[in-house]
């Protein structure tokens, strides 16, 4: 019974897991760069939904409206400002500085966030945050729910417009050969520039979802970074869904631990995992290549 | 020939500090300046010279931190304790560098990162309690032998990679470095040589992370384990100058004092400070301060 409804509770954190994951995927896929400051950008867009319910009573999930397009413009600015430099070296140098930069950038934004908002925990506290679904035996908090459903919508809308979209078209066909798409007229620049800034808001709006059923604080950004490479390893390289699956898949392994060995190894066990995975499989669970 | 005379004469100089002045705080700087110099050095031999980036050092400096700190309070004598620390984080390092090298890019960097968070948690969940030396060695607590030890782990980490660069494996680790492909052609196995230089570099900050057990009275064993300590050695080794044997020298020098002036006046801030140095540094100095001490001088040997 225990069981079973921490399955549930796995599930539904699962799919925040795979939308944290799908910006740093396609970061990752698309620039070849590894932006280890994604959980960051992940707490700045949770303390954006934060504020917004704090100060004028703004509804989260209203405000994802507005913090997916903000997250989007300064995913702009920090590609201009930091990562167009990075990407103009070859392959190796470009993963290394990517990570040295990303670096220094997780020191930077939480360094800002505990000077501005301190460093205690919070939570977006809405009238209906306690509200519940019973099935049978079973509680399913709702705005968890809400979020799961959420994450999958706007997955759903990023895959539509990655397949038929010509600017979506150009993204995936940068990802695959940089070259080939430049000889083919797809600017390449502008390319990357978007990818980096549709990752920044992906990590923005998980921000928001968090924000709501889970807690927020400058020091969420280490875990949640992890989480999201976690899930991009155990998914392989390529696809947003493969990313749900992981994040999902991630969700019921932590509830599983939970239950058999006590919630202090919640966090432990996804990155056991995720260093098995490294050494046996690591193309991911479903992808194709390494 | 310069370099060493300066690095002798700047070791000579913090070596004869205890005799003119036994303030604990000055000690305790040089302590500080003592540990950073080794957590970047080690850093540096695998991160500078062999190119690849770790992204848990903390990992290997809490894991020499923890053994030494178990045998030494158990009664175990000082210098195998600290034996015991470098083994075990090398042990570790090793462990993750196996397999995480055979991959290219990113999977070394993320494998370090993810071992260091594991056992950040797991040693936080076992060990919750601080941990404080025996009253009886309380009472016989002195910072002088500590800041000797300090200097003796800085010195060796300096020399030892000093010695090991200009070897034939230092070598082979610095064209692995440069390029992979043709280190293999020329009979350096990389892999071989990427392991070499992790080996040595885990030896090294366990070392450090044993020294920093014995220095301090009390201290949570999952402090050692923080972020914290890879985000001081990336950012001393690269401030200073990364893949330079005296960039960490200074790098420390300069990190370590200005910390200490801006926490004061600026509390969490001065972090800010040193995280955006160090992105300028990466981004359009990647030769740190030595690299601007070096620019400096031709400017200034053009004009004269």
């Amino acid at each position: 019974m225990i069981l079973t409804q921490q399955l549930v509770l796995g599930l539904l954190v699962g799919g925040l897991y795979g939308l944290a994951a799908a910006g740093l995927s396609l970061t990752f896929g698309v620039l070849r760069i590894l932006n280890v400051a994604h959980g960051e950008l992940l707490m700045l867009g949770g303390y954006a939904a934060f504020w917004l319910f704090a100060l004028w009573g703004i509804d989260p999930f209203l405000s994802l409206l507005g913090i997916g397009p903000a997250m989007f413009i300064l995913g702009l600015v920090l590609y201009w400002a930091l990562f167009q430099f990075v990407v103009r070296a070859h392959e190796e140098l470009r993963i290394k500085n990517s990570l040295l930069i990303g670096f220094g950038l997780t020191l930077v934004l939480h360094t800002l966030a505990i000077h501005f908002w301190t460093a205690d925990e919070r939570a977006v506290t809405t009238a209906y945050a306690g509200a519940v679904i019973r099935v049978g035996t079973l509680a399913i908090p709702l705005v968890r729910l809400t979020s799961l459903v959420l994450a999958f919508a706007v997955l759903t809308a990023l895959q539509l417009f990655l397949a038929r979209a010509r600017w979506g078209r150009a993204i995936r066909a940068t990802a695959e050969d940089w070259e080939a798409a430049a000889l083919m007229g797809i600017p390449v620049g502008k390319t990357y520039l978007l990818a980096f800034a549709l990752g920044t808001a992906l990590a923005g709006i998980a921000g928001g979802l968090v924000s709501v059923s889970y807690s927020i604080s400058p020091s969420i950004g280490l875990e949640w970074t992890l989480k999201a490479l976690i899930v991009v390893v155990l998914a392989g390289l390529g696809s947003l869904f493969g990313c749900f699956a992981g994040g999902i898949l991630l969700g019921l392994a932590e509830a599983t631990s939970v239950v058999f060995l006590g919630g202090p190894y919640r966090e432990v066990i996804g990155l056991l995992l995720f260093l098995i995975i490294l050494v046996v499989r690591p193309q991911g669970l479903f992808g194709g290549r390494a | 020939m310069k370099l060493l005379l300066g690095g002798v004469l700047l070791a000579a100089g913090f070596a004869v500090v205890p005799f003119f002045t036994a303030r604990n705080d000055l000690l305790n700087l040089g302590v500080q300046i003592f540990l950073a110099v080794s957590l970047a050095q080690s850093w540096n031999l695998l991160g500078g010279y062999g190119g690849q980036i770790n992204l848990g050092h903390a990992a290997f400096f809490g894991l020499g931190a923890l053994a030494t700190r178990i045998l030494w309070v158990d009664g175990v004598p000082l210098f195998f304790a600290l034996g015991a620390g470098a083994v075990v984080a090398t042990a570790f390092g090793v462990l993750i560098g196996g397999p995480a090298f055979r991959l290219r890019g990113a999977y070394f960097a993320i494998g370090t990162l993810a071992l260091a968070e594991i056992l950040r948690i797991t040693v936080g969940n076992l060990m919750p309690e601080i941990s404080t030396i025996p009253t009886a060695d309380l009472a016989s607590y002195s910072l002088v032998p500590r800041y000797y030890l300090g200097l003796a782990l800085a010195i060796v980490c300096v020399v030892l990679v000093a010695i090991v660069i200009r070897s034939r494996v230092g070598l082979g680790i610095q064209a692995v470095r440069e390029d992979e492909a043709a280190a293999e052609a020329s009979g350096v196995g990389a892999l071989r040589h990427k392991l070499l230089a992790l080996a040595l570099s885990t030896a090294l900050v366990g070392l450090t992370g044993g020294v920093y057990a014995y220095y301090h009275v009390s201290y949570y064993p999952q402090h050692a384990f923080s972020p914290g300590w890879t985000f001081d050695a990336v950012l001393i080794s690269f401030i200073g100058g990364v893949g330079t044997l005296h960039g960490p020298i200074l790098g420390a020098l300069f990190y370590v004092i200005l910390k200490e002036f801006l926490a004061l006046r600026l509390v969490e801030l001065h972090l800010l400070i040193f995280g955006v140095l160090f992105i300028l540094v990466v981004l359009f100095l990647p030769g740190g301060l030595v690299e601007a001490w070096s620019r400096a001088r031709r400017l200034i040997g053009r004009r004269g």
